[in-house]
């Protein structure tokens, strides 16, 4: 018989408890007295973390499931295959995260189903829910083959292969889209952005963060689950992937000098208040030190580097998407909004629920293994004989 | 259908917030805040700015922004003028808070059914030919009620009447592509706390600019990504092909090459 013990107690595994704990009050006080109980947002000030963390950033970093997808399924590069699994987990678990956080935002939740009867084209908003509806459906479908897989159909993995083409190309076509559109939202205030941020491109910049972040997600997955797990990505396969990254931030960067010679930004920039302070961060930490690393060959092929490099995409970009939803429209409302507590709570709630969700799909399904089509084909073994010695 | 508007004069503004009171009242907000913001219970206030009353509410815009940002569509632009809501339809996303020009709506952020909170030009009373609570209210005339040309008119002469007392501009004729409500004011508009950096047309087209590019985009996208599709993957069954075809090739030469050499040794 096994003794009874205590779950050993660890750095990590208390951190989680106590910020599912809090999550879980805060859960409590938004969905018993409103969002005016719970957070920090006003008329001034509507959107504030879970709009610019939860959904702006969420989505982004979720981007790596399509930018593989298309390696792999459209550009047939082969070699990406071992990370096809991890990015569309990370993508997958992204999606729903997203969701589950857009239920604490929404002021009426229970009407989140409404843009597909009640059509408004001409809306933005409209247009990013039904991409996330219909991208999930096809995450969940591009993730489901690993499921099968770990339960034995066969014949249900097959059909999803069968349509696999098409699911990729209306999974890039549905992302590039409302990664894209996360930045129109901002297209409508341009008097209320504060000029370092607007841009009438930032459509295309939103979409060029989010081809860059994707594949830095991927490598910071890739680096934990060696940490807890041993399994890994091969360096040489993360090491193109920062070059991905690297070209993404680098064509961002020539919009970026585009946009201080258009709009004349650099008094702005140079003025040194909170907000160039804050643009001049976001520009150094996750666009030009990342772009002088990724061409450090150095950087490019130590385990370490990348993960440094990654994170620092991935700082940057958060920075960059809180920088556009919150900096840029506080002067313009006059208020100084900084999320509550309960808001904070709930947007850790989010991310370790997304660790957890992670840690367990990696230990139970065939997430970093070789997928089966590029395992050896089970052949019946045969004991090789010489004839000579059968007649014998 | 004549369109509707309301002109508001502001130098008749004596700061008596009847109006407050008549439109809380229509509302059914019996107990109103002291303070002359809009908010959920206000959905007209009159702002203080340098000792002139400024009376603030919905300028239900010829082209609104609410009505375009809206996912499921809750904001409508009757042709009768008002811009109204339909709290039904409201998911609660906020993107008309975010989006107004003119910040106008407001949000029930204690309910646990949240509706946005708006003018709506008194919809019902218009349709059964009544003013608007707060123009009717009003004892010192400083809002008019009618048809949006008569007021456009009517300012102009009321300005051409008296121009040493008004600001020579009307506000909201061009302002975010036009509005229902109209200003007159004693002084510069940006001096009363009015938004006067707003473009002359209407803000959606600065989105419509690029939604509008969807449709195309998406089947160009695609067309293009199977395009790519098709050109790699035959790639991919060419290099095949060929590296079959050459080890075909090899075994074949090797087996010539036996015969060859066996022929030879005969």
């Amino acid at each position: 018989m096994r003794a009874l013990r205590l779950p050993r107690l660890t750095f990590w595994g208390t951190t989680f408890w106590i910020i599912i704990a809090a999550g879980l009050v805060s859960t409590f006080i938004r969905f018993t007295q409103g969002l005016g109980a719970s957070t920090n947002l006003s008329d001034a000030f509507p959107w504030g973390l879970w709009i610019g963390f939860d959904i702006l950033s969420g989505v982004g970093l979720a981007a790596g499931g399509f930018v593989v997808a298309a390696s792999v399924y459209i550009f047939n590069l082969d070699r990406y295959k071992p990370i096809l699994r991890p990015a569309i987990l990370t993508a997958f678990l992204g999606y729903i995260l997203v969701v589950f956080a857009l239920m604490y935002d929404l002021g009426k939740p229970w009407n989140v189903w409404h843009p597909i009867i009640m059509w408004n084209p001409r809306s933005v908003m409209f247009e990013v829910g039904w991409c996330v509806m219909l991208y999930s459906t096809v995450l969940a479908l591009e993730f489901s083959p690993i499921v099968f897989e770990r339960l034995n159909m066969g014949w249900a993995k097959k059909a999803i292969h069968m349509i696999s083409i098409p699911l990729v190309i209306l999974g890039v076509i549905l992302s590039s889209l409302h990664q894209s559109s996360l930045g129109s939202l901002f297209l409508i205030v341009p008097e209320k952005v504060y000029p370092l941020w607007y841009s009438s491109s930032l459509p295309y910049l939103f979409f060029l963060t989010a081809v860059a972040v994707g594949p830095a997600m991927v490598t910071i997955e890739s680096f934990l689950s060696y940490r807890a797990f041993k399994k890994e990505i091969e360096i040489p396969i993360l090491s193109q992937l920062a070059k991905v990254t690297g070209v993404a931030l680098a064509v961002y960067l020539v919009l970026k000098i585009q946009d201080i010679m258009a709009y004349q930004l650099l008094p702005y920039i140079l003025e040194f208040n909170t907000e160039s302070l804050l643009y001049l961060g976001e520009i150094l930490l996750g666009v030009l030190i990342p772009i002088g690393l990724v061409s450090l060959k150095k950087v490019r092929e130590s385990r370490f580097g990348l993960f440094a490099l990654s994170l620092l995409v991935v700082l940057g970009f958060i920075l960059n998407r809180m920088n556009i939803s919150v900096t840029a429209i506080e002067r313009y409302s006059g208020m100084n909004y900084f999320p509550s507590w309960m808001e904070i709570s709930v947007t850790l709630m989010v991310i370790a629920l997304g660790f957890a969700a992670f840690r367990l799909a990696v230990k139970h399904l065939p997430i970093f293994e070789h997928p089966a089509e590029s395992a050896p084909k089970e052949v019946p073994q045969y004991d090789v004989v010489s004839f000579h010695e059968v007649t014998k | 259908m004549t369109r509707y508007g309301i002109l508001i004069d502001i130098t008749r503004c004596v700061g008596c917030y009847a109006c407050e009171e008549a439109c809380g009242e229509r509302w059914g907000n019996p107990s109103l805040p002291d303070v002359h913001k809009l908010s959920e219970h206000k959905n007209t206030a009159i702002h203080t700015v340098d000792d002139v009353y400024v009376p603030a509410q919905c300028m239900h815009c010829a082209d609104p922004t609410c009505a375009s940002v809206c996912p499921v569509g809750a904001f409508e632009k009757t042709p009768e003028g008002p811009v109204i809501y339909d709290a039904d339809k409201c998911m609660g996303c906020r993107y008309c808070l975010q989006a107004c020009p003119f910040d106008v709506p407001t949000y029930q952020w204690h309910s646990l059914n949240p509706e946005v909170r708006k003018c709506d030009m008194c919809y019902d009373r218009i349709k059964k030919g009544e003013k608007p609570a707060c123009v009717e209210s009003c004892p010192a005339e400083a809002r008019t009620f009618g048809a949006l040309d008569d007021l456009i008119q009517e300012a102009r002469n009321r300005i051409a009447a008296d121009p040493g007392m008004y600001e020579n501009h009307i506000y909201g004729v061009k302002e975010a592509g036009g509005t229902s409500v109209i200003f007159l004011s004693p002084k510069p508009f940006e001096q009363l706390g009015m938004k006067t950096n707003l473009p002359d047309h209407p803000l959606p087209t600065l989105t419509w600019a690029i939604l509008s590019k969807i449709p195309n985009y998406v089947f160009w996208g695609s067309t293009l990504l199977a395009g790519i599709w098709w050109i790699t993957n035959r790639r991919t069954e060419v290099q095949a092909y060929e590296a079959a075809l050459l080890k075909l090739q090899e075994r074949q030469n090797r087996k010539d090459g036996k015969n060859g050499h066996n022929q030879l040794s005969e």
